[in-house]
């Protein structure tokens, strides 16, 4: 059976960019573990000849014309951005040191 | 992860004598919808940042995707003139990311059911040799946010203080095409991988789907590159060169790393898997990020969205819509006209076959055609540093002018000062010729005139061609022609004087 | 007294008969409004349903609505009564939070679509409730701002994660209300809270505007105190919206006929489906009882029972908790204090723009978000997907046929909405998995996008409110409401008026004027 170890959590939650402390990593692994083990079951009767279903509904060929609607406002957008300058999402710098 | 120890380059020439190169290329299109590929945000070019965004587009909570048709449309035109079967049904996937450019931090592409796939072109290069390349897969994708580096010594990434970001771009519908390994092209590498971006803009352009402008990021390519020691032998590391932004860029990112990675083999260094940055300044690239968990997307089928399912109907309807793609097209116009293949290649190469093509449309035989517009016509070109199309004459004209010259109304050079005429702007042929008086005199009364006039200057000539030597007679023409101001017939001037001296 | 005796019996109505009233103009838009916003103040201090209560708002559309109709316009059936939305759902100029920090004082500069439907109608939005945090929860307990209580017992969850629209409802806060249903969130509140809630099919109601948690399993639908009122709101905010690709093309099936045809309580020639898998074992005494006097209740209608078996629903559970997870780390991965939100930068270290979409999510988000995400992402990662969630999505084909073979031999099927009644605050919280379990009947109808409907059956040995749940085929929809129409009419006529009726009188706080 699988274990999902502490350095697991720790490489998931940087693969997710959440911060973890590590109390919460250590209460995560602890956790995580028995949620693992139990719904790894679904492996028993997923087998080869079953297909996947990943719409519950079997709609295709859902499109739209090629009409334009009006934008958001550019106010309305930079509204509840956490910081901007002329028009535009200030975000810190990409990529720190690597 | 080893130092970065510089290797040497070795000499191209080299290297491609020592190593088998084989290509990968990745060409990104940006379709020339009116709106987003999941929204309806217009899509217009120069736009005040932030201004061409809808909930989707920004990726607010709460806004969901739906597929613009017309993108859907154009992808399977795309797919068609590549050679490729168009997936029965395919999905969206997403590929799981973050970035800032990004804005739901995942980007709805398609994984593993493209829907296109299998396909192939034919590219031809400058000499003529015809290479076929192998498409693995077009696939439809959504572009990403633009992000302005501010701050910083260089204003590049590494070092810069933040980053400001427009979203007009992001969700602008993409088609990605990706090559199978290009195997085979040996030293020509770098003019193959060229002149397959180059075919790919041509079609994207006849097929109306995109503006296909390099230098406006209509069209992206990104350039892989491996070397190994024969073509046996199994394919090298590769790397993938970024920001390769013009087609010469193109051939000369494949010339540097060829050189680059040869230098690291010789070393007996293995090649790092990574990608670079090419560097238009100096031709070279350079170790780009290196990817370390990035390269896990979590891939999975885009809940949002519905399965795209082109029907065989739909699909043999765009088929038939398709214009006749550039290749075909010079083929069938080169067997028309009745040219070889280097004349061929000169009138592609100069940008002349839509205007050949008008000039015999208009009335004009394909070699008529080809003599003025590949020759007086480049050479005047030429002289005013203009493009071709760009003179102020249109084809319809030219094949007046070389009707004229086959009616017998003009000889060569009378033509080209009727040229003269139409260049400066004093109307078509016809119209030059009556106003400036340049048509060839057709009546022998004036040319017996002249002839005698000759004749009568030049007695001695009389004695020495009745005596046999034909040789004094182009002195007598030339005479005529002076005083005819170059508009006699040249032939029928001699079949006078020889007349004439018969006597 | 007039005013509060006017108070209560107006906040004591339900909003087809509150519909009825402003339609006789005995009672106009503004005063059902102020009355509802009286009755959030007098109790919702203890209650704490509401997370922003939009007074200015919710009165100009009733005095709007007052005012078209005196001009003699016509209007919805509606239109007029007030409604509370859970604060999932995007409202634009109304803060929206999702129950999270990461949003707090977030405001939308768009409306859902299905606000814009509720609002085209006229009906004055009351605020938005409390839930669970991002709809991940079955208690309200994850809430970021604090419990919801419920109104039966103080110290009682109200379910999850739509605890707020049902305390809001069962409290007489509001007759109408949002919720949404990824794995039971309507219809599990509605269960221990005693109050109507109905998940429709997936597709049958805009998703358009709904903060995603599961994009292949959430559905918005109706909260209320009866079986017709959900009807009416159900046909209000159902239909096809061009901009959700996953709702279904067709109009909303016939439910306020198919709730007013049940009500005359004649079940003859329909054949009802126990499920086994659903029932027994791991129910409480009280939930069983009621279920089965339910089925004798049923069968007294002319309803034939059979039971009908449903294998692959012993792995439902397993299944939700890897598709849900998986599609929830992926929709939540835009909450990193770019563009809007709560941003964070590190306490140390460069502040990069890595660094701080990871502090801002691990300050923003709370322990079962940060849960679910975790096991989200791994269960898409690199070497996992086939075990995890590739298997699951395969889980979900055997239910989807289950269901369809069910269907052949019952027109509905049923079981008791949730295992217990309403547990202690605090009682669940250390065991994630027993918490999990709440929705072990209701997530089989999410994976396989059937309708579900929760109504109250009955009170349990403890004195709290047990859920009856119907389950219809997909597109069915209307099926739900003839069934629980049918029962609603049967149960209240035994017990002399609605279950709320037994409710304890929550405790009022003096009106300040």
């Amino acid at each position: 059976m699988s274990t999902i170890s502490r350095d697991e959590v720790a490489r998931v939650a940087a693969l997710a960019r959440i911060d973890l402390r590590p109390d919460e990593v250590t209460r995560l692994a602890g956790e995580l573990d028995v949620i693992v083990e139990s719904v790894a079951r679904v492996s028993e009767v997923a087998t080869a000849d079953v297909p996947a279903t990943s719409h519950p509904l079997p709609l295709t060929n859902v499109f739209r014309d090629d009409v334009p609607e009006p934008a958001l406002p550019v106010q309305e957008i930079l509204a509840g951005a956490p910081q901007q300058e002329n028009g535009r999402f200030a975000v810190p710098q990409i990529l720190g040191e690597e | 992860m080893t130092a970065a120890t510089t290797t040497g380059l070795v000499a191209y020439e080299d290297a491609v004598r020592r190593y088998d190169p084989v290509l990968g290329i990745e060409v990104h299109v940006e379709l020339g919808t009116l709106t987003k590929m999941f929204c309806a945000a217009e899509v217009a070019y120069g736009g005040e940042p932030n201004t061409q965004v809808t909930p989707v587009s920004l990726g607010l909570p709460g806004a969901l995707p739906v597929v613009n048709g017309k993108a859907v449309e154009y992808a399977i035109r795309i797919g068609l003139a590549l050679n490729c079967s168009i997936a029965e049904s395919c999905r969206f996937a997403r590929k799981n990311y973050f970035y800032p450019d990004v804005p739901k931090n995942f980007q709805t592409s398609q994984y593993d059911e493209p829907i296109a796939y299998d396909g192939w072109i034919d590219v031809e290069l400058e000499d003529g040799e015809v290479f076929r390349v192998e498409i693995e897969r077009a696939h439809m994708e959504e572009d990403a946010g633009k992000n302005t580096h501010v701050g910083g010594s260089t204003g590049r990434i590494q070092g810069a203080e933040y980053s400001l970001v427009d979203y007009n771009r992001a969700g602008i519908p993409l088609v990605e095409i990706v090559t199978r390994p290009i195997e085979g092209a040996g030293e020509r590498a770098p003019e193959v991988a060229r002149a397959y971006v180059q075919t790919l803009r041509d079609i994207f352009r006849t097929l109306d789907v995109s503006e296909a402008r390099m230098e406006r990021g209509n069209v992206r390519a990104d350039v892989n590159l491996s070397l190994r020691p024969t073509p046996e032998s199994p394919l090298g590391t590769r790397t993938e060169t970024k920001n390769v932004n013009s087609f010469r860029s193109i051939e000369r990112a494949v010339r540097y790393e060829v050189s680059r990675q040869a230098g690291v083999l010789d070393a007996g260094l293995p090649v790092i898997q990574e990608t670079r940055h090419f560097h238009e300044e100096d031709g070279t690239t350079s170790s780009g990020r290196v990817k370390s968990d990035a390269e896990d997307y979590r891939y999975f089928p885009e809940p949002d969205l519905v399965p795209v399912a082109p029907s065989r109907e739909w699909v043999e309807e765009i088929r038939a819509t398709l214009p006749e793609m550039p290749v075909a097209r010079r083929r069938r116009l080169q067997t028309e006209w009745g040219y070889a293949d280097a004349e061929m290649r000169d009138v592609v190469n100069a940008g002349a076959i839509d205007l050949i093509e008008a000039t015999v449309s208009a009335g004009t035989s394909a070699a008529g055609a080809r003599k003025w517009w590949m020759g007086e016509l480049a050479r005047r070109a030429n002289q005013d540093d203009v493009m071709l199309a760009d003179l102020s004459v249109t084809p319809a004209q030219i094949a007046q002018l070389q009707g004229l010259v086959e009616s017998g109304r003009l000889n060569d050079k009378l033509a080209r000062q009727v040229l003269d005429g139409v260049l400066a702007g004093e109307g078509d042929p016809e119209a030059v010729v009556v106003a400036r008086g340049l048509e060839i005199v057709s009546d022998d009364g004036p040319l017996l005139a002249a002839i005698d006039d000759a004749l009568a200057a030049q007695p001695d000539i009389v004695e020495k061609v009745r005596g046999g030597n034909q040789g004094p007679v182009g002195a007598i023409i030339g005479a005529v022609m002076k005083a005819t101001k170059g508009q006699a017939d040249a032939k029928r001037v001699r079949e006078l004087v020889l007349d004439r001296i018969g006597q | 007294m007039g005013t509060n005796d006017m108070t209560s019996d107006i906040t004591r109505l339900s909003a087809s008969d509150l519909a009825s009233a402003l339609a006789s103009k005995s009672v106009s838009s503004v005063e059902a409004t102020q009355a509802h916003l009286d009755r959030i103040a007098a109790v919702d201090g203890d209650v704490h349903a509401f997370l922003h209560v939009s007074s200015e708002e919710a009165l100009a559309t009733a005095a709007d609505v007052d005012a078209k109709r005196a001009a003699g316009e016509e209007l919805h059936p509606l239109a007029g009564v007030p409604i509370a939305v859970k604060d999932v759902v995007v409202t634009k100029g109304l803060p929206t939070t999702a129950g999270s920090k990461i949003l707090a004082g977030w405001i939308p500069p768009y409306d859902a679509t299905l606000v814009e439907r509720i609002k085209a109608a006229g009906l004055p939005i009351l605020g938005k409730t409390n839930m669970d945090e991002f709809a991940m929860g079955s208690s309200t307990e994850h809430s970021a701002f604090g419990n919801t209580k419920n109104p039966w017992d103080l110290d009682r969850i109200p379910g999850g994660s739509g605890g707020g629209s049902a305390a809001a409802v069962a409290g007489f806060e509001a007759p109408l209300a949002i919720g949404t249903d990824t794995g039971g969130s309507i219809r599990q509140p509605g269960a221990v809270t005693g109050t109507v809630g109905v998940k429709p099919t997936y597709g049958g109601v805009s998703r358009y505007g709904l903060i995603a948690m599961a994009s292949s399993l959430d559905q918005a639908g109706p909260v209320t105190r009866t079986v017709l009122d959900a009807a009416l709101l159900h046909e209000l905010i159902g239909g096809h919206d061009p901009h959700d690709s996953t709702s279904i093309n067709e109009p909303v099936p016939g439910v306020v006929a198919a709730a007013r045809q049940g009500a005359t309580g004649d079940l003859r020639g329909l054949r009802v489906g126990v499920v086994k898998e659903l029932s027994g074992e791991g129910y409480q005494t009280g939930v069983s009882a009621r279920f089965d006097e339910s089925l004798d209740q049923l069968r007294a209608l002319g309803a034939e029972i059979v039971e009908v078996s449903c294998p692959s629903f012993t792995y439902a559970l397993d299944a939700y908790y890897l598709i849900m997870p998986a599609e929830a780390s992926s929709n939540l991965a835009k909450f990193d204090g770019m563009r809007f939100g709560l941003r964070v930068e590190p306490e140390e270290g460069p502040v990069t723009a890595e660094r701080v979409m990871s502090a801002t999510r691990g300050a923003g988000f709370g322990d079962e978000v940060k849960r679910r995400v975790i096991l989200g992402t791994y269960a898409l990662s690199a070497g996992y997907y086939d075990a995890y969630y590739g298997s699951a999505q395969k889980v979900r084909t055997l239910i989807q046929r289950d269901f369809a073979a069910a269907f052949e031999q019952a027109d509905v099927l049923v079981s008791p909405t949730a295992p217990t009644t309403a547990f202690k605050f605090g009682e669940k919280l250390d065991d994630p998995l027993a918490m999990y379990l709440n929705d072990i009947a209701t997530i089989p109808a999410n994976l396989a996008g059937v309708p579900g409907m929760s109504l109250p059956n009955g009170l349990s040995d403890d004195g709290l409110p047990v859920g009856f749940q119907i389950l219809a085929p997909a597109k069915a929809d209307d099926r739900l409401y003839r069934v629980g129409a049918a029962l609603e009419a049967a149960l209240e006529s035994r017990w002399g008026g609605p279950l709320l009726n037994r409710a304890p009188e929550l405790k009022t706080t003096e009106l300040a004027r």
